[in-house]
């Protein structure tokens, strides 16, 4: 294992999409987990604990392949523990704050509709351990959006508070779903090898989806041109967010690199 | 005496209770206990039966039928869950214990063990 091993352009950019793909699950299982012993109810707070360990999990998996394809030394926790805001390719959406219990919720509904159209793809794709994972993950997406659209349809056809909330929250997340479908540099590579489909051809299911449960739930459906941001998380253009999740999450490596307990 | 009363599922005072003990009052509490308790029912991979395993909150059926898969089989322990409104459970009174279960004890003719078995019957 030398350090510098040269990696040709094609695995690069599966390492990439690789970490892109941890990235998403391991940020939003984090911001998850912050609800952890502050939940509305007892229930759900264990409810939103399991999903958190889920995306987790799944993120685990992810950082372990991309481990595998730079074959360096990494492992799952340099990946984590040890890169900085701009190396994270996660999308925007995900480190958003979680603000009250309904931005949390349409934060994770929004990603799970999405993550649930975009892993049947990969769940055929010709990269086995990508199938493999992908595959596995889709049973708990599959529970994460029925939980996750109750939510929202209960809050948003709710009482007027709650609907004036998801109204509210709707309105923070919607400038940040158009990023789900603008490829990456390594987006584009990797569907041009076959490995993956192009993004924004499950923008349209997406949208169906989305719209089906929003309408239940009483809410306007985001508009095409609200999209304001500009910057790309995929390519490692975050908000501010991003840091203060990190700071917070790789503190313990950062001050006692390689502890254990 | 009475502090040490001991309440059965279907009898516990679940108004009286949330509005008087300020531990039940706690930050957040409010809403879960506004929303009625459920009974939890989980049949286990090797059962036949579906067994009591605990109660909880939840504003209806579905929600409660959600709750329990998160709160009660995330260790694997089930591949069924019923669930039943708390308040449909009609308990037998802990005061009636005397009358209801006493009177059966010196009654062993019930079991079936003086019955003289033909030998040609197996596996008894």
């Amino acid at each position: 294992m030398t350090p510098n091993q040269p990696i040709n352009i094609s695995t690069n950019q599966l390492f990439n999409y690789t970490l892109h793909l941890a990235d998403n699950n391991l940020i939003l299982g984090h911001r998850n987990s912050e609800w952890t012993g502050h939940g509305p109810v007892l229930e759900q707070d264990i409810a939103l604990s399991n999903i958190a360990l889920d995306l987790v999990g799944q993120a685990r998996n992810f950082y372990q392949y991309a481990a595998q394809l730079k074959n360096d030394g990494s492992t799952e926790d340099t990946f984590a523990y040890l890169r900085d805001a701009n190396e994270f390719k996660n999308v925007l959406l995900v480190e958003q704050s979680n603000g009250d219990w309904g931005k949390t919720i349409l934060r994770q509904f929004l990603f799970s509709v999405y993550q649930y159209y975009l892993y049947q793809q990969l769940e055929k794709c010709s990269d086995r351990t990508i199938a493999s994972i992908t595959e596995k993950a889709l049973k708990e997406i599959t529970y994460h959006i029925r939980w996750s659209s109750e939510w929202v349809i209960r809050l948003g056809d709710g009482t007027i508070e709650s609907h004036a909330r998801m109204n509210n929250a709707l309105h923070e997340l919607s400038e940040f779903t158009d990023e789900l479908f603008i490829p990456a540099s390594y987006e584009i590579e990797i569907a041009r090898q076959g490995i993956m489909v192009d993004p924004v051809f499950i923008n349209a299911r997406w949208r169906e989806k989305v719209e089906a449960i929003l309408r239940e739930a009483t809410l306007p459906f985001l508009s095409e041109d609200n999209n304001k941001q500009s910057l790309s998380g995929k390519e490692g253009q975050h908000t501010e967010n991003l840091i203060h999740i990190l700071s917070e999450m790789q503190s313990l490596q950062r001050a006692y690199p390689g502890c254990e307990w | 005496m009475n502090l040490l009363k001991k309440f059965y599922y279907g009898d516990l005072p679940e108004q009286k209770a949330s509005a008087n003990d300020p531990s039940l009052t706690g930050e957040g509490r409010e809403g879960a206990a506004a929303w009625p308790l459920w009974e939890i029912f989980i049949r286990s991979k090797q059962g036949l039966d579906h067994k009591h395993v605990g109660s909880l909150h939840a504003t209806d059926a579905q929600m409660a039928m959600e709750n329990a898969r998160d709160v009660y089989t995330r260790r694997q322990e089930g591949v069924s869950i019923w669930v039943v409104e708390s308040r449909h459970v009609h308990a037998s009174n802990p005061d009636d214990a005397e009358s209801f279960y006493d009177p059966a004890n010196d009654k062993v003719y019930r079991h079936p063990t003086f019955y003289d078995l033909p030998d040609e019957l197996k596996h008894m």
